[in-house]
C-alpha cells in the first residue's frame, strides 16, 4: 500500500520500498549525492544527501539515500540546518580530496572554498573519501576484488593483503564510478594497469581498439555462459555493423 | 613488512576442518581459531580460510583487519599489553605505555624485529579496579608502576 | 547429570541439594573473578583446598570459588559462611591461620578485616562494611553465594524456578510482567525491554533470534563480565524466558574475546544447562525448545551497537546500518531478532520470579529496579556496585566509594562510557537514573562510573575519549570518521597550549556535525565528552589556550619537572633512571634537570623517595 509523505511541503504518494532520495528525485527535487548509485546498496557514507526528517513529532537529520519512506514522513531538503551540516561534511571531504573538481564544485555551492581539515593518517590513495562505492560496485559485478581495510581513521580501500588480486579483472568500473576519480588506472592501446597489475586488452577484430581486458572477457564468458568468441568487437564497431545490417534489411 | 614464514598446512587443515564448507557466517569464529593456532593470521591461512568458507578473499581481509583482536603480522614471543581503559588512563596508563616503548625500544602496536616482544594497547580488559594495568604474557600486573615494569621487562630480556 | 523432565523434578532436585548443603553449613567462598584472580585468588583456592584436606576438613567445610564480590580494591576477598565474615587482601600464607583460628576456633583475625580509611574502624561482616551497606544487590547478590561452574549451586538458590513459572504463565503473561516492570535496557540506551520484546513477538514467522550482548566495550566498565563470570545461569535463564516469550528457537551470546574467564564459565554453564534439559529440545517437559550459541567478538566497540553486532555474528565487518528496519523486524539473517545486554537478561528471572510489582517498588518513577556500576578511577573503594535507581552521585562516590584517596579534591565523575559525559561537583546531588543523566548531557550507558580528582586534566580526558572513538569508529560516515579525527587534532593543539578561543568554537561546531549527521549511536553520542567538558570545565580549556597552563599538570607541553634542592638528598637514583640522561648532579649534592632534554616522562617523580621532584 502506498504511503503518504511530504517533501518540502508538497504531498506525495510513495511506494513503501522506496527511499526518500528516490521519491525526491522522481518529483524533481534535487538532493546532492556522491557515493550513491542506484544499482548498488546505499550505505550513507558521504553524508551529503542529508535531509531534515520529521516523523512522529521528532525532527532529525538523516541521509536520504538509505532512508526508506514511512507514512507521515515530512522531508525538508534544503533547510539552514541541512546546508550547515552538508557544508561541514563537504569540508571534511575536501580535506581528503582537495584535487577533486566534483567535491570542490559541490563544496562551493555550500560556501566552502578551502578546507581546514587535514587527515592525520597519510592516505593510502590520495583523494579517496573512503565511501566504498568502488567496493560495492566491484562486489555487485561479481568480482569482490576490493575491500575496505581496517577501520576508523585508519580505514582505506585496498586489495587482499595489499597485493594484486586474482579476482580483479581490470574492468575499471571502480575507477569510473569513483566520485573523486582517485583510483589510478592507466590505459595504453594494448594494456590497462590498475590496482598493481597490468591486464592485456582484447583488441577489436575490426578496428583494433581495446574492447575489454582479456580477463574480463574470460570472466564474462564463464559466468554468463557466452560463446567463446563473444566480446571480440568494440561497441562502436558493433553498432556500425548493426547499422549496416539494418540498412541492408531496409533496402 | 618482512616476508611471512611458511605455515604448517596440516595444522591449518585441522583448524579449518572443524568448519562446514561454505559456511561464511563462521568467519569470525574461524579467524579466532586460526589465530589461536598460529598466534596471528598468516596470509596463506586467510586465503585458504576464504576458500573453505566460500567467501571472497577481500571479505576475509576486510573483516580480519576491522577487528582489533586479530593480528595480521607475526607476533613476539613476549606480549605486553597496556590497558588503555578510562580507569587506567586517569591513573596514568599513557605514561606506562611510553615507558614500555622506551624500555623495549619499539612503538606501541609493533613487534621487535627479532620477534622477542610485541607491545600493544587494549581498550579495556574490565579489571578497572586494578588500574593502571599491564598484562605481560597473560599475567595481570595491577596497580603497576614504571619501576615494576622495568624489572619485569628486564627479566624477560635476559631470558 | 540427569535431564529434568518437569518443573516438579526441578523442585525436587533443589530440595535434595539444599538438604545436602544446608544454608548454615560452613563454607569458604573465595572470589575468583578477574580482579581477584589477578591478585592471586586461584592460588588461594588451591591453598585452602590443600589445607582443608590436611586438616581433614574437606568434607565438612565447603570450598567455593565464586564470581566477583565487587570489592575489587580489597582483593583477594574471602567470605566465610555461615557468619558472612569478610577477610580482605588475603594471601596464601594466611590460609593455615584462617583454617586453624577462624574455621576451627571461631576466632576473628583482626588484621584481615576491612579497615575504613580515615576512621580506622574495622568491620567483621560483609554486610556492615559501608561499601556493601549502601548497596541494593539484586543481580549481584548471588555472586558471592554460588560457584558459577556449578548448576546445582544456582538451582539451590532458586535458579530456573522463574523459567518454570514462565512456562506456567504463558508468553503473554510473561510479556505483561516485563512490560509492567518497565525494565529498561541496561546496555546504554535505556529503551524499554518490554516494548522491544513485544515488537519482536508480534512479528510473523517461526524463525526468530535472541541475542545477548556481552560485548562490553566501554572502557572502564566490567559489570557484564562479572555477571557472566559470577552467575552465568542467570543470563541463560533470562534468555530462555525471553525466547519462550517471543517464540525464538535459537539464541546467541556475543561475548568479548578479551574476557577469557567469562567465556570459559559461560561455556561450562551452557553445557550443564543442556545436560539438565534446561536448554535444547523440550525444556523442562514444556515442549518448548531453544539453544544458545556463543560467538566471540573480534574486538570492536562499535559492535555494541545492535545492527553492527548482528553483522558481526553474520561474519562481516561490524558496520552499523540505518534503522529502521529495527532488529525486531529485520535482524540476524534478516529475521526478527531481539537483543538485550547481559545485565538486562540477568534481571529478567528476578522479575518473573518476584513479579513486576516488586520490581517497580525499587527505583524512581521512570527508572525501575537497580543498576550496576563499575565505580573506578580516583576513588577509595573501587569495584562493582549495585544501587537502586535514583541514588545520588554523592552517595555513590562518598558513602559507597569512600571518597577520594590521598586527601585530594573531587573534580568530576564520568558516566556512560566514552560517549557519556562528565559531571562536576555541583552535580553531585543528581539522581542517578536514565532520564536525569541524559538531561545533564551525560548518560547511564552500560554503567561505567569513573571518578576524577584534581589531578585529572579534563581537556586531556576529552582528547582521550575522542582518540578512543576515532579509532573505534567503523569508518563509514564522513562526519564520525573525519569529524572525530579533526576534533582530535584540534584538541591536541589545545593540550599543547597552541589554541585560541576560536579553536574552542570550532571544536564545538565540528562536534555538532558529528552529533547530528552520523548514522549510528557511536557517532551521535561521540561528542558528549567534549561538549560536556567544555560546558562544565570551560575554565580549564581557557587556562590551556589563554594562559598556556594545564591546571591539573597533565599536558606535557605545558608542564616542567624540577628538583627541589632542599629536599633532594643527592641519591642519584633519578639521574640513573632518567631515560634521556638529562639529570645532572653528584652524589650527596642536589640534582638538576636540564630542561632542554627532558621528555617529561615522569620517571624521576616515580623513583624519588624524598618527594623532591616537582611538576609545575
Amino acid at each position: 500500500m502506498p504511503v503518504q509523505v511530504k517533501i518540502n511541503g508538497i504531498k506525495m504518494s510513495a511506494e513503501p520500498q522506496e527511499t526518500v532520495l528516490q521519491v525526491a528525485r522522481r518529483s524533481g527535487v534535487h538532493i546532492p549525492t556522491l557515493c550513491h548509485l542506484e544499482s548498488v546498496e546505499s550505505t550513507g557514507a558521504c553524508r551529503v544527501c542529508l535531509v531534515e526528517m520529521k516523523l512522529g513529532g521528532k525532527t532529525q537529520l538523516t541521509t536520504s539515500c538509505n532512508a526508506g519512506v514511512e507514512d507521515g514522513m515530512e522531508i525538508m531538503t534544503d533547510t539552514p540546518e541541512v546546508q550547515k551540516h552538508r557544508a561541514a561534511n563537504l569540508e571534511m571531504m575536501l580535506g581528503r580530496a582537495p584535487g577533486s573538481q566534483k567535491i570542490r564544485a559541490l563544496a562551493r555551492e555550500y560556501g566552502v572554498y578551502e578546507s581546514a581539515y587535514v587527515p592525520s593518517e597519510d592516505p593510502a590513495i590520495p583523494g579517496c573519501i573512503l565511501c566504498e562505492l568502488c567496493v560495492r560496485v566491484c562486489e555487485a559485478l561479481g568480482h569482490s576484488a576490493l575491500a575496505a581495510v581496517s577501520r576508523g581513521g585508519k580505514k582505506y580501500i585496498g586489495t587482499p593483503h595489499d597485493k594484486p588480486s586474482e579476482s580483479c579483472v581490470g574492468c575499471g568500473a571502480c575507477a569510473e564510478k569513483c566520485p573523486t576519480r582517485c583510483i589510478e588506472m592507466t590505459d595504453t592501446k594494448k594494456t590497462r594497469t590498475i590496482w598493481g597489475q597490468t591486464f592485456d586488452f582484447v583488441s577489436c577484430e575490426t578496428c583494433g581498439a581495446p574492447v575489454m581486458t582479456v580477463r574480463q572477457r574470460t570472466h564474462a564468458v564463464e559466468t554468463k555462459e557466452l560463446p567463446e568468441d563473444y566480446y571480440t568487437t568494440c561497441v562502436a564497431c558493433k553498432q556500425k555493423n548493426l547499422a549496416g545490417r539494418f540498412a541492408r534489411v531496409g533496402s | 613488512m618482512a616476508a611471512q614464514p611458511t605455515i604448517d598446512t596440516q595444522r591449518l587443515d585441522a583448524v579449518l576442518g572443524a568448519f562446514e564448507p561454505g559456511d561464511g557466517s563462521a568467519l569470525i569464529e574461524a579467524l579466532h581459531d586460526v589465530q589461536s593456532e598460529f598466534k596471528y593470521l598468516p596470509e596463506e591461512a586467510l586465503d585458504r580460510l576464504a576458500d573453505r568458507l566460500g567467501v571472497s578473499k577481500s571479505r576475509v581481509y576486510g573483516v580480519a583487519s576491522f577487528y582489533e583482536g586479530f593480528h595480521l603480522e607475526p607476533r613476539g614471543e613476549h606480549i605486553c599489553t597496556v590497558c588503555m581503559g578510562t580507569a587506567c588512563h586517569v591513573r596514568g596508563a599513557p605514561r606506562l605505555l611510553e615507558h614500555l616503548e622506551r624500555e623495549i625500544g619499539i612503538a606501541s602496536g609493533q613487534t621487535s624485529e627479532d620477534l622477542t616482544f610485541t607491545l600493544e594497547e587494549v581498550a579495556c580488559v574490565g579489571a578497572c579496579a586494578l588500574g593502571p594495568l599491564v598484562i605481560i604474557d597473560g599475567k595481570y600486573h595491577g596497580n603497576t608502576t614504571t619501576s615494576h615494569l622495568t624489572k619485569v621487562v628486564g627479566k624477560l630480556k635476559k631470558d | 547429570m540427569a535431564r529434568l523432565q518437569s518443573t516438579q523434578q526441578l523442585r525436587q532436585l533443589k530440595e535434595r541439594i539444599v538438604a545436602e548443603k544446608p544454608a548454615d553449613r560452613r563454607a569458604i567462598a573465595v572470589c575468583a573473578g578477574t580482579g581477584c584472580k589477578a591478585f592471586g585468588s586461584f592460588e588461594l583456592v588451591e591453598a585452602f583446598r590443600a589445607e582443608l584436606e590436611k586438616q581433614g576438613l574437606d568434607k565438612e567445610v565447603e570450598l567455593r570459588p565464586t564470581g566477583c564480590h565487587g570489592f575489587c580494591e580489597r582483593g583477594p576477598l574471602v567470605l566465610l559462611f555461615p557468619e558472612g565474615r569478610l577477610y580482605q587482601r588475603v594471601k596464601t600464607d594466611d590460609v593455615p591461620e584462617i583454617v586453624e583460628k577462624t574455621i576451627k576456633g571461631g576466632e576473628v583475625i583482626e588484621r584481615l578485616l576491612y579497615e575504613e580509611p580515615g576512621t580506622g574502624k574495622k568491620f567483621e561482616k560483609e554486610e556492615d562494611i559501608p561499601f556493601y551497606k549502601h548497596q541494593h544487590r539484586l543481580v549481584l547478590r548471588s555472586n558471592g553465594l554460588i560457584n558459577p561452574s556449578s548448576i546445582e549451586d544456582y538451582i539451590a538458590i532458586g535458579g530456573y524456578e522463574a523459567l518454570g513459572r514462565a512456562f506456567e504463565m504463558g508468553p503473554d503473561a510473561v510479556l505483561g510482567e516485563v512490560k509492567g516492570a518497565n525494565l529498561r535496557g541496561r546496555g546504554g540506551g535505556g529503551f524499554p525491554a518490554g516494548t522491544k520484546w513485544e515488537l519482536c513477538k508480534k512479528q510473523p514467522g517461526d524463525l526468530k533470534y535472541i541475542i545477548c550482548n556481552a560485548d562490553e566495550g566501554d572502557p572502564g566498565a566490567f559489570m557484564d563480565r562479572s555477571i557472566v563470570e559470577g552467575n552465568p545461569h542467570a543470563v541463560i535463564e533470562g534468555m530462555v524466558i525471553g525466547a519462550f516469550t517471543m517464540g525464538a528457537r535459537e539464541g546467541y551470546v556475543y561475548i568479548r574475546q578479551e574476557y577469557p574467564l567469562a567465556l570459559e564459565r559461560l561455556n561450562k554453564a551452557l553445557d550443564e544447562a543442556r545436560q539438565r534439559g534446561l536448554l535444547g529440545e523440550d525444556i523442562l517437559g514444556s515442549g518448548f525448545g531453544f539453544d544458545i550459541k556463543v560467538n566471540r567478538g573480534g574486538g570492536a566497540f562499535v559492535c555494541g551497537e545492535e545492527s553492527a553486532l548482528i553483522r558481526s555474528i553474520e561474519g562481516r565487518r561490524g558496520v552499523p546500518r540505518r534503522r529502521p528496519p529495527y532488529p525486531a523486524q529485520k535482524g540476524l539473517w534478516g529475521k526478527p531478532t531481539n537483543i538485550n545486554n547481559v545485565e538486562t537478561w540477568a534481571t529478567v528471572p528476578l522479575i518473573v520470579a518476584k513479579g513486576a510489582k516488586w520490581f517497580t517498588g525499587i527505583g524512581t518513577e521512570k527508572s525501575k529496579g537497580t543498576k550496576i556500576f563499575s565505580l573506578v578511577g580516583k576513588v577509595n573503594n573501587t569495584g562493582l556496585v549495585e544501587i537502586p535507581m535514583g541514588m545520588s552521585l554523592r552517595e555513590i562516590v562518598y558513602d559507597i566509594g569512600g571518597g577520594i584517596p590521598g586527601g585530594k579534591k573531587f573534580k568530576a565523575v564520568q558516566t556512560g562510557g566514552p560517549s557519556g559525559g562528565c559531571l562536576p561537583a555541583s552535580k553531585l546531588d543528581l539522581s542517578v537514573d536514565f532520564d536525569t543523566l541524559i538531561a545533564e548531557g551525560a548518560m547511564m550507558g552500560s554503567g561505567g562510573m569513573i571518578v576524577m580528582d584534581e589531578s585529572t586534566c579534563m581537556v586531556d580526558l576529552a582528547k582521550y575519549f575522542v582518540q578512543f572513538l576515532r579509532s573505534e569508529s567503523c569508518g563509514n560516515c564522513t562526519s564520525c570518521r573525519d569529524g572525530l579525527d579533526w576534533m582530535h587534532s584540534l584538541l591536541q593543539q589545545v593540550c599543547a597550549g597552541e589554541g585560541t578561543m576560536e579553536l574552542l568554537d570550532q571544536i564545538e561546531q565540528i562536534a555538532e556535525t558529528v552529533r547530528v549527521s552520523s548514522l549510528c549511536a557511536l557517532g551521535s553520542t561521540a561528542a558528549n565528552p567534549v561538549l560536556s567538558t567544555i560546558k562544565h570545565f570551560r575554565d580549564e580549556y581557557e587556562a590551556h589556550v589563554e594562559q598556556g597552563r594545564c591546571p591539573a599538570k597533565v599536558c606535557k607541553s605545558l608542564i616542567t619537572y624540577t628538583i627541589d634542592a632542599d629536599k633532594c638528598t643527592g641519591c642519584l637514583v633519578c639521574a640513573k633512571r632518567c631515560p634521556e640522561s638529562t639529570i645532572e648532579g653528584e652524589k650527596k649534592k642536589p640534582h638538576r634537570i636540564i630542561q632542554d632534554g627532558c621528555i617529561k616522562c615522569g620517571v624521576c617523580l616515580d623513583v624519588c623517595k624524598f618527594d623532591a621532584v616537582h611538576v609545575e
